[in-house]
């Protein structure tokens, strides 16, 4: 630790910390623009500067070591001119049209102006205009507002693994860009927006949308995919603006992947605002008591084993729930959550959970990801990856697809093959072996396929086999594809005693079928003969095929719990409210219970919430993670053997991958551009 | 008294003699190489702390001091040494004779040099405009690796070299010693922060000493005949002798080598044929390359041409390259053209400098036609003041010294522009545009 | 990009000789530092092919696979660099040292006579007949010539709009001129002959 003496204030700071962060322990604010805590250090904005005792210039703080007994002094004649300096130097070529700029409001310049800022300008040269660059559909750029910190430069670099923005010519003709007009290929570049200290790059879907101060802001979780991003929800009256990430370390750090961020028009269109009735082979309009009416026709006097029930990906664990209480009240066991086929066995949840945690890839020196994709299944996640590959010594293999995941890996096969040759201790389980906290990923789409419960144990028995398992470090991981899917596991919402799996409810095997956003199958799947009831927010492929509709809310629309990955219960809270008629989900349900005479034990959010905790800890204890760490070592079952087809992406287009994003025209224009309707990777 | 040509080192300045191996070997190049590196790397170190001799980059460090910063033992990470030809500052062109007519000198002060820091590889980045003296240069090292000086032994010292030529593409900044490393490495020339320094973390991430060709090129002289010797010419603490540029308004411009310490006047004249129009046609002088700030004649007329002399004067060593203007100069012309340099020459890193340079520059513009108001005056040397020290590198306070120069020196000169601009324009109703 | 890309770059047998003994300069894993030596020789591959010395943007793509780098990383190199030219120019790069030391010396009447010579409008200019392309350089470092022109890598030093005109025409005629000081003095000594080193080591003949 060095002893540094900020302003008078003495801290302790580690050795190696900055002169900044020093000034942070002690208190004091210092203005930046180039330097980013999760980037590394450009020291070019040169607004961080402050006096050191004995230097002879002002040093940037944010670059400069610590050293012990060091003196430090933030706010003297010589510090106030040399920041006065560098805003000015900044403003002279800026274009200053914060009234029409979609960062006013939120500007770091614009701030720091304020503070350092002279309330005229010296200058009477021409202003520089710098032409603005193409760089994609969610990106909009006004490159005569860059100040070239080149945040934006190392992001593209460093964090997404795309080096695709540079910072060409030289100069004061340095402009930041792609050179070559093209669309960044990241599937985190929404980021950017939030890195870029000013209105160069902006958010395109939200152009000239709304002014920060009009926004409401509400705490949610990123549905779009597994990883449970922390995220904001800005909402104008009833409209959903735009959604920004929330700092949560453990999971995103700061970090959000864009069909989350940007398929937020989804959430306006296709949407399912009032209850449906088939009449005549129709769907007409109908009331909410019209609709509980045609289903509690259909649904009374059935055999509880001719009822089924199927969860979809983007759900709540709340209507899971009630929705698994009201099968159970109709006597059924028909239950299932696994859209696609997952082999998954539900029964025991490190069979089924990201055990080692997403903050736990920090400590992994060696890597094995088996059949997933998982810069496009959980962009966030794969920083994480990449950010481990970064720092040094972290070894990846891969079985699956050969695939660009940002940082180096070994492919060392593309199906199951070489998942025997790995148990069989060959090759890359030699790494693993040598690793201290080795890794196994499994994809699930790895295990969504015939011989899924093959690959499931296998994977296990690798991850065993490598000394993955073990009492401190749980190396066994699966990585799953959305929101609502890990929660409904937790709930076991699986076939009970006796039940059937989806397989086994299609093709008229079921009379009555209630599908709770279940839009992740092929409904021409079901038998013709079967009354189905589809609950959820979008008309999406499902709806089309039901006889009763009850329009549910979408996950902004909601107070909801949700599981990610990792097995960490979070919840979101109500943005706004579901449009037209359509309700809470688990309201939904528990409404029609009480109609039918089977009422649901719960009256409120609350007690349903209690219920929620009792059914699986990981609900009594909210955005927490099950001890890391694994005692019994016993594999998932399987009575199949391993195949011999290759390991497929498990989502044909990253852009139109959910139902939100489906229903969004945004990315529908980002699936044309990126060539997302293609087919399937393995196709290569 | 002059420097006499028993004690000049670069004996083939001019060219007059071939310039390879062969030759070099007859002027006394590589003689005894391996007996000197046999006496050690302290050994060497400490003569060259003793001679005294300073950077002669522009910077002036003692270079003795610079090579004791190397790591004396290796923690696996190999060290290396960078020479600096990338000669850009504006009125330097020392190097270009070392690399064209002298290369041996360079080529045996860096194995002598590399071996001092525990280097066994060096690169010399040569600016690109210099392509015929790096195809000299490259041939010179060719030779010298036919003949076993470098390679393997190098020159039967038991002392294994390398030594590789990198040409730059036209980048003034790269001979800042960390943009040269980056450039180096395959990217744009922008300084990097310090600390680290070099001599910690360099090129590729290893130790590294960047020095400048001159200051290479006189170790091995200085080695052979004694730091003692060396030390003897000039003043204390500005020992040696000295590659001086002598152009601008002067008779016959020339390269040449002269004790440190030489006054200035003595050295235009003796040299170079004296100020055109005589030594009372002296307006003024910039003394060390275009980053140092000028002198009027009132100073020329009798500083000497060292460190400490010029540093007095607000001035400084620099390159020791002299550029003399006459009374026809059009002094603020040639001070912004200097500012058009230094905007050109800006990587753009910083904000101070990306931004502030073209404001100096066009302010510098303006003031060359007298467009402007005498307030301004004070704009612009506010506007330097706020550059300068406050960037990464140097060559911010570089570009801003020329104006603070001008404005230092010849403010009524400026004052009298504007009012004559005025003059012209006071009877067009809007005479401030 | 205003003018024509060609849509396809690949490096001649010649090419590859070089770059092969260039990379090996560099120590494993390092070849990126090759970088401005490649952007070099595709330049120079392009002026044997086309007569016009530039780097494409598909050249520049060339360079980074074959160095392993991003293509942003070479877009940055060469366009940081002032000597590559990433656009087309004429057969002779005409580039006049505009900088002080060689303004001092008459740099105007140099830029006057390559423009007169040369049928060029100014700087940046092309000649028709795509024999000229005209650039302002900054100080090239051969200060005690003054003034400089150098065409192509070649340096036409103590010119004045004379002799400046004679060159220009010298090399329309196809010639090319023997490189350095144009009055005959001996490199870098002052005119009329070296005042010192008269009295050194003999070096032979």
């Amino acid at each position: 630790m060095a002893k540094v003496t900020v302003d008078g204030i003495e801290v302790e700071v580690p050795n190696g910390a900055t002169v900044l962060q020093a000034c942070e322990a002690a208190g004091k604010e210092i203005p930046r623009f180039c330097y980013h805590e999760r980037l590394s250090i450009a020291g070019n904005c040169r607004m961080c500067l402050v006096e050191v005792e004995r230097a002879p210039k002002p040093v940037a703080s944010c670059a400069y070591p610590v050293a012990d007994g060091m003196k430090v002094f933030t706010d003297t004649p010589v510090v106030r001119n040399a920041r006065r300096g560098v805003m000015e130097f900044l403003l002279i070529n800026h274009p200053l049209d914060c009234p029409i700029c979609d960062q006013g409001g939120e500007c770091d310049l614009q701030d720091q102006a304020m503070g350092y800022g002279m309330d005229h300008s010296r200058y009477r040269e021409e202003k520089r205009v710098v032409k603005d660059k193409y760089v994609g559909p969610l990106i909009k750029t006004i490159m005569t507002r860059c100040i070239q910190c080149t945040r934006c430069v190392r992001f593209a670099a460093e964090v997404a693994g795309t080096p695709e923005l540079g910072g060409t010519n030289r100069g004061e003709n340095m402009e930041i860009g792609t050179y070559v007009e093209k669309a960044l290929t990241s599937e985190l570049s929404g980021n950017l927006i939030d890195i870029c200290p000013v209105g160069a790059l902006t958010s395109r879907p939200y152009a000239f949308v709304s002014r920060p101060w009009e926004l409401r802001k509400t705490d949610s979780i990123d549905v779009q995919d597994a990883v449970g991003t922390a995220i904001r929800v800005d909402s104008r009256g009833p409209e959903v603006m735009r959604i920004l990430p929330r700092v949560n370390e453990a999971v995103n750090e700061e970090w959000m992947a864009d069909r989350g961020r940007f398929s937020f028009d989804g959430l306006k269109r296709k949407r399912l605002d009032r209850p449906w009735v088939r009449r005549d082979g129709k769907l007409a309009p109908a009331t909410w008591a019209e609709a509980f009416a045609a289903i509690a026709k259909k649904l009374e006097g059935l055999p509880g084993d001719r009822i089924g029930a199927i969860a979809g990906d983007l759900v709540d664990a709340e209507s899971v729930l009630a929705l698994k209480d009201l099968m159970a009240a109709y006597g059924s066991a028909n239950l299932d959550c696994r859209q696609d086929g997952a082999a998954i066995d539900a029964s025991r949840g490190d069979w089924f959970r990201f055990n080692s945690g997403i903050a736990g890839i920090d400590e992994a020196d060696a890597l094995l990801i088996i059949g997933s994709d998982v810069r496009r299944e959980a962009p966030v996640l794969n920083a994480r990856i990449r950010k481990r590959w970064s720092l040094g010594k972290l070894k990846v293999g891969v079985v699956g697809p050969k695939t660009d995941f940002t940082y180096p890996v070994k492919v060392l096969g593309e199906g199951p093959e070489t998942l025997t040759a790995l148990l069989a201790g060959q090759g890359f389980a030699e790494v693993l072996k040598d690793a201290q906290r080795p890794m196994v990923i499994l994809g699930r789409g790895a295990i969504a396929r015939p011989d899924g419960a093959a690959v499931l144990a296998t994977a296990w028995q690798i991850a065993e086999a490598v000394g993955a398992l073990k009492p401190d470090w749980h190396g066994f991981n699966m990585l799953h594809h959305f929101g609502g899917q890990v929660g409904a596991l937790e709930l076991g919402f699986v076939p009970g005693q006796g039940g059937k799996a989806l397989g086994a409810m299609m093709g008229g095997n079921i009379d009555a079928l209630w599908l709770l956003g279940a839009d992740g199958f092929d409904p021409a799947r079901i038998g013709a003969e079967t009354f189905v009831i589809y609950q959820g927010h979008h008309g999406d492929r499902a709806a089309a095929r039901a006889d009763v509709i009850l329009p549910g809310a979408a996950y902004t629309e909601k107070d909801a719990t949700y599981v990610n990955t990792e097995g960490r219960a979070q919840q979101a809270f109500l943005a706004i409210h579901p449009p037209g008629e359509a309700r809470e989900d688990w309201r939904i349900l528990r409404a029609y219970s009480e109609g039918v005479g089977k009422t649901l034990p719960y009256d409120s959010l609350a007690q349903l919430r209690a219920r929620l905790a009792q059914a699986a800890p990981c609900f009594a204890t909210l955005d927490a993670i099950p001890a890391s760490g694994c005692t019994d070592m016993t594999a998932p079952a399987s009575n199949v053997a391993l195949g011999s087809a290759p390991f497929v992406a498990a989502l044909p287009s990253y852009h139109l991958a959910d139902t939100i994003a489906r229903a969004s025209e945004v990315m529908a224009e980002c699936a044309s551009i990126y060539g997302g309707a293609a087919p399937r990777l393995a196709a290569e | 008294m002059a420097l006499a040509d028993k004690d000049r080192i670069f004996t083939n300045l001019y060219g007059a003699q071939p310039w390879n191996l062969e030759a070099a070997r007859r002027r006394g190049n590589w003689d005894g190489t391996a007996a000197i590196i046999a006496k050690g790397r302290d050994w060497i170190v400490e003569e060259m702390k003793n001679s005294g001799l300073r950077g002669r980059g522009g910077a002036g460090f003692p270079t003795g001091m610079k090579w004791s910063f190397m790591p004396k033992q290796s923690d696996g990470r190999p060290s290396y040494l960078v020479v600096n030809c990338d000669e850009s500052e504006p009125g330097t062109c020392k190097d270009r004779d070392i690399a064209r007519h002298d290369p041996h000198t360079l080529i045996e002060g860096c194995l002598l040099a590399s071996f001092a820091m525990g280097a066994h590889a060096a690169y010399i980045y040569i600016r690109g405009e210099f392509y015929n003296e790096s195809v000299t240069l490259q041939a010179a090292i060719d030779e010298a690796y036919d003949a076993g000086l470098l390679g393997k032994n190098a020159a039967g010292s038991g002392w294994d070299f390398d030594l590789y030529l990198h040409r730059g593409a036209g980048a003034y900044i790269c001979g800042e010693e960390t943009a040269l490393i980056e450039s180096l490495e395959g990217k744009k020339g922008m300084p990097r922060l310090k600390p680290p320094f070099p001599a910690a973390v360099g090129l590729y991430g290893c130790p590294t000493t960047v020095n400048n060709v001159e200051t290479i090129a006189v170790v091995p002289t200085i080695l052979r005949r004694g730091a003692t010797w060396f030390a003897s010419f000039g003043r204390p603490k500005n020992s040696g002798t000295k590659l001086f540029c002598i152009q601008g308004h002067v008779n016959k411009p020339c390269n040449v080598e002269e004790e440190m310490s030489i006054p200035m006047r003595e050295l235009i004249e003796r040299h170079a044929g004296g100020v055109r129009g005589g030594w009372d046609n002296l307006l003024c002088v910039i003394p060390g390359g275009s980053s140092t700030p000028l002198l009027p004649k009132s100073i020329c007329d009798d500083v000497l041409m060292d460190f400490d002399a010029l540093r007095e004067h607000k001035s400084g060593l620099g390159t020791a390259a002299v550029i003399v203007m006459d009374k026809s100069t059009d002094l603020i012309k040639a001070i912004a053209r200097l500012a058009a340099f230094y905007k050109h020459e800006s990587c753009g890193q910083c904000t101070p400098c990306r931004e502030g340079m073209g404001w100096q520059k066009r302010l510098m513009d303006r003031m060359v036609e007298g467009r402007a108001e005498i307030e301004e005056i004070d704009l612009l040397e506010n506007v330097t003041r706020r550059i300068e020290g406050h960037t990464i590198c140097a060559l911010a306070d570089g570009g801003v010294w020329p104006v603070q120069g001008l404005i230092r020196h010849f403010r009524p000169l400026m004052e009298e522009r504007i009012a004559q601009y005025k003059a012209r324009h006071t009877t067009m109703p809007m005479a401030a545009e | 990009m205003s003018h024509p890309e060609p849509d396809h770059f690949a490096f001649d047998a010649d090419s590859n000789a070089q770059i092969e003994k260039i990379v090996a300069r560099y120590p494993e894993g390092k070849q990126a530092s090759a970088v401005i030596p490649l952007l070099y020789i595709a330049q120079k591959q392009m002026g044997r092919a086309t007569g016009s010395a530039w780097v494409p943007r598909v050249a520049m793509d060339a360079v980074a696979e074959r160095l392993s780098m991003p293509p942003i990383r070479v877009y940055e190199v060469a366009t940081f660099y002032f000597m590559f030219n990433t656009k087309p120019i004429g057969r002779f790069h005409l580039q006049v040292c505009g900088t002080t030391p060689c303004w001092l010396r008459g740099s105007d009447d140099v830029l006057r006579a390559c423009k007169d010579a040369g049928h060029l409008k100014g700087y940046g200019d092309t000649s028709q007949d795509g024999l000229f392309t005209l650039s302002e350089v900054e100080c090239l470092g051969a200060c005690v010539n003054a003034p400089i022109l150098a065409v192509d890598d070649d340096f036409y030093e103590d010119l004045d709009y004379d002799r400046t005109v004679a060159l220009i025409e010298a090399l329309r005629r196809g010639e090319r001129p023997q490189p350095g000081s144009t009055i005959g003095r001996q490199t870098s000594a002052p005119e009329g002959g070296p005042l010192v080193l008269h009295d050194v080591p003999a070096a032979g003949e």
